[in-house]
């Protein structure tokens, strides 16, 4: 086989990645480089450099170290058994290819994975090789994202720590029997345990800078995962409970959910068909639910039909609010802020607004509107001075007065 | 009020504004004039190069020599630090009328300090919207400058050109200096340019899209991860047109790949679709419907080598099923399961173990002849985990047809063909692995991989086929009783 060439190689393997749906870069300790010998600083916001057609933001130079894999998962481009053509970067080319983008201003930094190759150790010395050039050669200062193996020994997941701002390994479905059948080589005790090492490593290293002002840092940007929707037959429910458990137990930043989209070179066994995409955006609305609203799993669950879906016309909220329309409609300038935050179509800010703004004016229906987005949503569920949704709350169509209208098509 | 004596009654004052950013300079005139007492339509502020409002004309163009000046004693300006923060980017915005709406702001807020956390007033909304369309455009400026790379006499220089909205460029130096701390560059734009050596900051005047790089070798690697990076399964136009606007796109060098890759994505992804497609076929019901089918299967690329299908043997309801890899060439001539010199062997072992062959029904994992042609021999492939698993769905067909209590694969990918992942034969064999539908899966080598073998290797792993196949020849009495 001819040798192929850097620009190949880097086709190959970020077509391999990009299946991984985070690209963050924001939440880390801020540094620049002043005084270093390199180039790159973070300060807290995360920069999305471009947008590609699919929508998502390009913030990092998000490759594979190797799309060589020992492992035959289902749902994985890159399982031993696809026939995808197979490349490998050595750690020094992904440090060298990492500084040419960052000096140019295209990326925030690199977030790194790999496919196992040799074994899980072998792979993760790797990947940490690429973090330490970057750190410790180039005096790299900008972000960095490795993908831990939770096989991998401790200490060289310790090392990853060290040089990276985010660590992250994907529990990649949301049942463990799914992950048995789609993933045979994973195991889900073994993911779990390597997450809950880090979260207690992420706690300790604050904890000692709380005492040393130069103890290490330790992944200051924490530790996320993934879980893949829809190629199992997981409900939103199940996905749901799942996300909260984690987050609970693990102290996780976020939990990312791909849509399981149709890969070059499927596994037989499974279900090709377009990426479940409003499921996936329905899923990352009750995710904010959870995290900025004030609502529990259970309630979130109570949002789905029987089967316990999320609805795709309309919103978690919306649905919720549908369900449980004893709860409204509430005093827009008396209601608690846990009250407002319930509201559909009322988000934080529009909420922070109005509570800033009822301090010094009684607000009628035209001055909330000026405070959110779409007054027509919200008006059935709000009491102002001058507005009273009577019966507007009961009606048994306000369903479907307030869903996105369906539409019928023109002939052709 | 004893500022008021320096005030003339009713006149207008001008405020010549020396740069469009200078908010200091703003600050300090604004403070002076509140403390003056003069209202907010007795003061117009003009930037350099407008020609301010209706007032501001007439003999007196340098109106700012008359401006009042307050006692020394006169009383502290306060204001809240809301609006200072918003201020500042609103004073960066590129609408004329800012600093004259600032000032009012500044007015009313000597009466009614708190009047900033009133959302709902015009004036607060519409600071607050410069304010967010500032921050919008120094957020997209550390997003989308993109630098080009020049050698110079000393070293590497990179240069960039960017086309800002607002007076922002000189307030973000601060961000490109942590960021390319230890690089030269120099970012060029219509509202002048600012320049770092590695060292001290330099700014100069506006500067037009020629005076910048017009490439970089690196922009080609940089183009190839855009367009491998997008999901073409996943197409969202709207979501990258929010946050990425048109007005953009002809100073980033990836944004000329956009058009085509959004053109051609939906042809990948049915593309892609089509590939695996399994839409939801009837299983067959029958044997010759298997039969007939798998003559006509496309589905995998073995079908293209031209051969015939080789349908399974042997009689419904036997307890027995047995799972070679594929036929090979004698198989694909005579159209029979393992007929060739493997078969011959299997025949001869399952003699010796007291197993009837023709009790048993025989079939194999994928049921075409996969070769490549040297000369006038047809070389055996083995099919790939992709083709077995593809061929895998008339297999389970078959089981669901035969129903037999014991299944026996013959080498690993037979193995694979019934489980779905490999698995190593060595650790797999001598116990029986549970299926799905409640029959017993037993794995052992397959023939042809004892006629590829001599000497003592030859015999050591014939008696372990040997012991694998009286096993099964045990459990199938076992399961008779």
């Amino acid at each position: 086989m001819s040798r192929q060439t850097l620009r190949q190689k880097l086709e190959i393997l970020a077509d391999a990645a990009k299946y991984d749906a985070s690209c963050a870069s924001s939440g880390t300790a801020k540094k620049n480089s002043l005084g270093g010998k390199g180039v790159g600083s973070t300060e807290g916001m995360g920069i999305c450099h471009a947008y590609a057609p699919d929508g998502r933001c390009i913030s990092l130079l998000k490759v594979l170290l190797t799309n060589h894999c020992i492992f035959d998962c289902h749902y994985c481009i890159n399982r031993k058994s696809s026939n995808v053509r197979r490349a490998r970067f050595t750690p020094q080319e992904v440090a060298d290819l990492t500084i040419n983008f960052y000096k140019r201003n295209y990326i925030e930094g690199l977030f790194l994975s790999s496919g196992i190759i040799k074994s899980s150790n072998h792979t993760m010395e790797l990947l940490v090789e690429a973090a330490r050039i970057l750190r410790e050669e180039y005096d790299f200062r900008g972000y960095i994202h490795l993908k831990t193996i939770p096989e991998a020994d401790p200490g060289l997941i310790h090392q990853a720590g060290l040089y990276a701002d985010r660590v992250s390994i994907n529990v990649e479905l949301p049942t463990t029997s799914g992950l048995t059948r789609l993933a045979p080589d994973k195991d889900a005790a073994q993911i779990e345990g390597a997450l809950a090492k880090t979260k207690s490593r992420i706690i300790e290293a604050k904890d000692e800078r709380k005492r040393f002002k130069h103890a290490p840092r330790f992944a200051p940007a924490g530790q996320s995962t993934q879980m893949i929707v829809g190629a199992d037959d997981a409900s939103d429910a199940d996905i749901v409970g799942k996300a909260s458990n984690l987050y609970g137990n693990f102290g996780l930043r976020r939990v990312y959910y791909s849509a399981f989209s149709p890969i070059p070179d499927a596994s037989a066994v499974l279900p090709l068909k377009r990426p479940p995409l409003m499921r996936e955006h329905r899923l990352y609305q009750s995710d904010w639910l959870m995290r900025f609203y004030g609502y529990a799993p259970g309630e979130v669950a109570q949002a789905t039909d029987k089967h316990g879906n999320l609805p795709l016309d309309i919103d978690p909220k919306l649905a919720w609010a549908l369900k449980f329309r004893g709860s409204f409609p509430v005093d827009v300038n008396r209601a608690s802020k846990e009250q407002l935050l319930r509201v559909p179509g009322l988000g934080t800010t529009a909420v922070g607004r109005i509570l800033a703004a009822r301090r010094h004016r009684t607000l009628r229906l035209d001055d909330v509107a000026k405070l959110t987005q779409s007054i027509a949503k919200v008006r059935p569920f709000l009491v102002a001075l001058d507005w009273r949704p009577t019966t507007l709350t009961d009606r048994a169509d306000l369903r479907a007065l307030l869903a996105p209208k369906q539409e019928q098509l023109e002939l052709f | 009020m004893t500022a008021m004596q320096n005030v003339s009654l009713g006149a207008h004052y001008v405020v010549h504004m020396p740069q469009p950013d200078d908010f200091a300079f703003w600050r300090e005139r604004a403070r002076a004039l509140i403390q003056c007492d003069v209202p907010p339509d007795r003061v117009s502020w003009v930037e350099p190069g407008g020609t301010g409002d209706l007032f501001a004309h007439g003999g007196n163009a340098r109106g700012e020599k008359r401006l009042p000046v307050p006692d020394k004693d006169a009383p502290p300006v306060r204001v809240s630090k809301r609006f200072m923060s918003l201020a500042r980017n609103a004073g960066l915005h590129s609408d004329p009328e800012r600093f004259g709406l600032l000032y009012r702001m500044l007015w009313r807020l000597q009466s009614s300090a708190r009047i900033m956390e009133d959302k709902a007033d015009p004036d607060v909304r519409r600071i607050e919207e410069w304010d967010k369309s500032v921050r919008r455009d120094s957020h997209k400026m550390h997003a989308f400058v993109r630098f080009r790379e020049v050698e110079g006499d000393e070293g590497e220089h990179y240069v960039a050109w960017f086309e800002p909205d607002h007076h922002i460029v000189r307030t973000n130096a601060g961000f490109f200096k942590r960021r390319f701390a230890n690089m030269k560059w120099s970012i060029l734009t219509p509202r002048g340019c600012i320049h770092w050596d590695g060292k001290v900051m330099r700014e100069s005047g506006p500067a037009q899209r020629s005076d910048a790089p017009s490439d970089d070798p690196t922009e080609d690697l940089w183009k190839s991860y855009y367009a491998s990076t997008f999901n073409p399964a996943r197409l969202k136009v709207g979501a990258m047109m929010a946050e990425m606007p048109k007005k953009y796109w002809k100073n980033m060098p990836e944004a000329e790949l956009i058009p085509d890759l959004i053109a051609s994505a939906q042809a990948r992804e049915a593309g892609m679709v089509a590939a695996g497609e399994r839409e939801e076929r009837q299983q067959p019901k029958t044997l010759a419907e298997i039969s007939s089918a798998i003559t006509a299967c496309r589905d995998c690329p073995i079908a293209e080598c031209g051969t015939r299908a080789v349908m399974g043997e042997g009689a419904i309801g036997t307890p027995l099923m047995i799972v070679g890899e594929q036929p090979g060439d004698q198989e694909d001539v005579s159209g029979k399961p393992f007929v060739g010199p493997a078969g011959q062997l299997l025949d001869e072992c399952l003699g010796t173990a007291g197993i009837d062959r023709e009790a048993a029904y025989v079939t194999n994992a994928a049921k075409h002849f996969k070769y490549v042609q040297r000369g006038k021999r047809r070389i055996h492939q083995s099919p790939t985990a992709k083709e077995i698993d593809t061929c895998r769905w008339w297999l389970e067909a078959e089981r669901a047809i035969v129903r037999p209590r014991i299944v026996l694969a013959l080498g690993a990918s037979a193995a694979r063909g019934l489980l779905g992942k490999t698995v190593s034969i060595s650790q797999a064999r001598g116990a029986p692995i549970p299926l799905d539908d409640g029959s017993e899966l037993w794995v052992t080598v397959h023939p042809s991989y004892l006629l590829r073998l001599d000497g003592d290797a030859r015999e050591e792993h014939g008696a372990l086929f040997a012991r694998d196949l009286s096993a099964v020849r045990a459990r199938l009495s076992e399961l008779a009783v």
